[in-house]
């Protein structure tokens, strides 16, 4: 898929990346779904073929508003066997953390997850695959990978297992959940997994996405692309009033989490309104002793990636001071299309020195308790 | 928290017809609530009043979820009539005005028809509304003007409620509620903005919901309070309907006013816009302009409610950040509570916005206010 | 600053590329319909290698709903985030007067009168009648 340009440039005049960076959200992809069967009971590879994957909407496999470019990936991301951009760890570990000065870079998988599945046995079997794929395909691979633990969040129990089962594993580093789940991830059913995360010292990551079976706006889909990338914002609002106001924070004052390509522009604007409203409706939520906006600055982080780009660049600093330096962490979205590369896309906001490497991997390094 | 004001009583400001900000202020947004059915049957035709009767219709509330009358947001103690539901008492309506000395205000009424499932039933509904709202409201209060409550259900029947309605001056614009059984640009509603185009009406979408979906991408929140922070990303959504859908490629003359939505998310909304279809613009070609250029020169948002950060300097910047003066229309959203006494205007805003939020820009989005006693044929 | 040669005109055919490094900067040379442009291969948005970008056309429209494809094959879309570019002069489509990517001048010179350059280097048969595809940087 790589574009055949002659000849094949080896190296880029570009300026040398000098600051290390922890990269909050990169995507491995398996080549196949065979790829995941060895860490899969034969009950559940057969399964896999002869039944498949069975979600929350229309396609089965594919993304019912299809994205701009193939496999929603930057274009010069395909490995030379052709195979899907983010399933080579040794193109992976060229191109982005040798490239790029990866110190330390998490991974998000996507494909193939099991947290989506309706059949929640099949989901938790997925699930645990992922796991295990992630730490063999790629953490054993290069030291520089960590690992996020998948879960069907739709069976709290059955979730609760598996992180259990995987937190002694150092290099899993978070569980990962769909913000589009079932119910909002507020509700009470989900808090068993919030309680094994803590028993765990375990952060929550919530990376867009997920088919909870819900349209993507209040008022149905939409109709194209845009709105559906965009929509994600909308529900990462959702999802940290949702938390907030159930009182999640209230039952676990130790639990973390951070929001993964979501933006955070949009986060004091949302703090604001929180608070501004709490005052009319206190007395429908007595459970909360604090103001939300309290809540959310202290348990909610947010990676950098898609980093917006207002006309005024001075704007993004004004945002950086509202919401905090330490509350930010650099992320790129390696292999997709959307991708923030470290050399650029901070530099307009008007960073110290001091503030970049904290964003760039302080942060992340405190967060994730990383070494 | 209430500023100080000029020494001038409310009834000497109304006859000079400057508000206490020593400016015209045409506040975009007060509410009349339905009292019950029984109000509408006079405006009914024969089917439709004996169907009240035979069937009890006039038992159904139609309230609509998520804005119970009594909760705090929605009933300011001290704008509660005397006796009755909060926005039902015209007395009360204009005391509101009195006191800020408004020189129009434009009502807005949210009713259950809007929600119900008949389409028929719906536009029966919502014409005996409109005409109620016109021989009740509008005809005994001559600073009011109003929303054209639109059965939404089916567009063909918003057609002809506006076709009915629109020879009235007095009505400004259509009112939808934000969330409801599409997103509001797809190319099904399309009829409604060609008639409104056409007739100089804006297009009102008010905080609410019909509940045909979970009224957020997460599911279906607890608390009212969780739905009434949700939305405004309801209308974020919408925003970016309208923009992707091309709605106002294909009526250049379209205004959308955003009601009771918040604003302190438009900037950080608009960058993101902005940014994704720089990337994407060959998906929808038609939009050839940023959405940012787009909702700067077709969309306008009333200032209730202000969802104001800690600090005046954080609430400056976000106006500014907004990148056009001319998108805030003053409101107080009355009888809903956002703020007590009459400090209804964030403090510190220049004089100059000042006056553009109170009445420039109202006068500018809602051209049938500017001729209101033209005849037809000349208004333009 | 100088004039390089980077291809013999028959070595690119319409509608493919070739990348070359001129003076330490790598630079993209596109045939568009026999004519040749060359493009810095770097995205002026996040330093992307836009010459790896898919060649394409214009989507226009004059009304939703309604999609044309003009100018087929005089775009490139940068491989990271799907910006634009006109080939010919580097603007990029969603804002010509402020975002545009480095244009050289890329002329077609006969074989006689041109300055050795990298192409030359490599063990490649020069042909004096044959014309080439000299860059100016």
């Amino acid at each position: 898929m790589n574009i055949n340009v002659k000849p094949k440039s080896e190296s880029r005049a570009q300026p040398e990346q000098k600051l290390s960076v922890v990269d909050c959200d990169i995507h491995p992809a398996t080549k196949s779904a065979s790829e995941l069967f060895p860490f899969m009971a034969k009950r559940w590879q057969e399964h896999a073929v002869t039944y498949g994957s069975h979600v929350r909407q229309g396609l089965s496999e594919g993304l019912a508003h299809p994205r701009m470019t193939p496999d929603v990936a930057r274009l010069d991301a395909w490995p030379e066997d052709g195979s899907t951009p983010g399933s080579d760890p040794e193109f992976m570990r060229k191109q982005h953390l040798d490239a790029n000065g990866v110190e330390l870079g998490i991974l998000i998988p996507l494909g193939r997850s099991g947290s989506h599945q309706r059949n929640l046995d099949y989901g938790a079997a997925l699930c645990s695959a992922v796991n295990d794929w992630q730490i063999s395909k790629f953490c054993d691979f290069d030291k520089r990978f960590r690992a996020s633990i998948t879960v069907t969040q739709e069976d709290a129990p059955t979730a609760v297992a598996e992180i259990n089962k995987r937190a002694k594993e150092r290099r899993f580093v978070q569980v990962l959940l769909p913000p589009r789940s079932q119910e909002p991830l507020g509700r009470r059913r989900y808090w068993p997994i919030y309680e094994a995360a803590v028993a765990n010292k375990l952060p929550i990551g919530l990376h867009l996405g997920g088919m909870g079976g819900h349209p993507s706006t209040g008022s149905g889909m939409p109709s194209y692309y845009i709105e559906e990338h965009t929509s994600m914002v909308q529900t990462m609002q959702a999802l940290i009033a949702s938390m907030v106001i159930e009182g999640v924070f209230e039952k676990f004052p130790e639990l973390q989490i951070v929001l993964i390509e979501g933006g955070f522009t949009w986060e004091p604007a949302l703090r604001w309104r929180l608070d501004k409203h709490w005052k009319r409706f206190k007395s429908e939520v007595p459970h909360l002793k604090r103001a939300p906006s309290e809540y959310v600055i202290e348990h909610f982080r947010f990676t950098t990636q898609p980093i917006d780009e207002p006309e005024d660049p001075r704007d993004m600093r004004h945002i950086v001071d509202w919401i905090g330096v330490e509350r930010l962490m650099f992320s790129t979205d390696y292999p997709h299309w959307d991708y923030d590369d470290p050399r650029y896309a901070l530099n307009h906001l008007g960073l110290s020195e001091a503030e970049k490497r904290k964003i760039f991997s302080g942060n992340a390094k405190g967060f994730y308790g990383l070494q | 928290m209430s500023r100080s004001t000029a020494t001038v009583t409310a009834s000497a400001r109304h006859a000079q017809g400057t508000s206490i900000y020593g400016v015209e202020a045409i506040d975009c947004d007060v509410h009349v609530a339905v009292p019950s059915m029984n109000a509408l049957v006079p405006y009914l035709d024969d089917y439709w009043r004996e169907s009240v009767t035979t069937r009890g219709l006039e038992r159904h509330s139609l309230n609509i979820t998520g804005q119970p009358a009594n909760a705090p947001v929605f009933a300011r103690p001290d704008w509660r009539p005397a006796e009755g539901a909060p926005g039902t008492d015209l007395g009360a309506l204009s005391k509101h005005l009195d006191a800020f000395g408004t020189k129009f205000a434009v009502a807005n009424c949210m009713y259950g028809a809007q929600v119900l499932h008949h389409e028929d039933m719906a536009a029966a509904l919502c014409g005996a509304v409109n005409e109620w709202i016109a021989r009740e409201w509008l005809d005994r209060e001559p600073r009011l003007r109003a929303s054209i409550v639109l059965p939404i259900q089916n567009p063909k029947n918003c057609v002809e409620e506006i076709e009915r309605r629109a020879g009235d001056k007095r009505f400004v614009q259509v009112l939808v509620p934000v969330m409801g059984e599409m997103t509001l640009g797809r190319r099904y509603y399309w009829p409604i903005y060609e008639a409104c185009e056409r007739h100089g009406l804006a297009v009102g979408i008010h905080a609410g919901s019909s509940y045909r979906y979970a009224p957020t991408s997460v599911g279906w929140t607890s608390y009212l309070f969780e739905d009434y922070v949700a939305q405004s990303a309801a209308f974020e959504n919408q925003l970016l309907s309208f923009v992707a859908e091309g709605v106002f490629a294909k009526f250049p003359a379209l205004k959308v006013v955003l009601m009771e939505s918040g604003f302190a998310w438009l900037p950080p909304f608009l960058w993101r816009a902005n940014k994704t279809w720089r990337g994407v613009r060959a998906e929808t070609p038609w939009v050839k302009r940023s959405p940012g250029e787009i909702v700067r020169e077709h969309v306008r948002i009333t200032l209730q409610p202000v969802d104001e950060p800690p600090n005046r300097e954080q609430l400056e910047r976000t106006i500014e950040q907004i990148g056009s003066d001319s998108v805030l229309l003053f409101s107080t959203d009355f009888p809903h509570w956002h703020f007590d006494g009459l400090a209804a205007l964030p403090e510190g805003l220049s004089p100059a916005l000042v006056k553009k939020i109170l009445l420039e820009n109202p006068v500018e989005t809602y051209s049938r206010l500017r001729d209101e006693s033209a005849p037809k044929e000349i208004r333009q | 600053m100088g004039r390089h040669v980077v291809a013999a005109v028959g070595e690119i055919a319409e509608g493919e590329r070739k990348l070359v490094t001129l003076e330490g900067r790598e630079i993209g040379v596109f045939n568009v319909k026999g004519e040749f442009y060359a493009l810095l291969n770097k995205c002026p948005h996040s330093g992307a290698e836009l010459c790896r970008g898919m060649v394409i056309g214009l989507a226009q429209s004059d009304e939703p709903g309604e999609y044309r494809l003009t100018r087929p094959g005089e775009f490139l879309r940068c491989p990271w985030h799907g910006w634009e570019f006109d080939i010919r002069t580097g603007q990029s489509w969603f804002d010509p007067k402020r975002v545009r990517t480095r244009a050289y001048k890329a002329t077609i010179e006969p074989g006689s009168e041109l300055m050795k350059g990298p192409y030359v280097a490599e063990t490649f048969p020069v042909q004096v009648e044959e014309n080439y595809v000299v860059v100016d940087v």
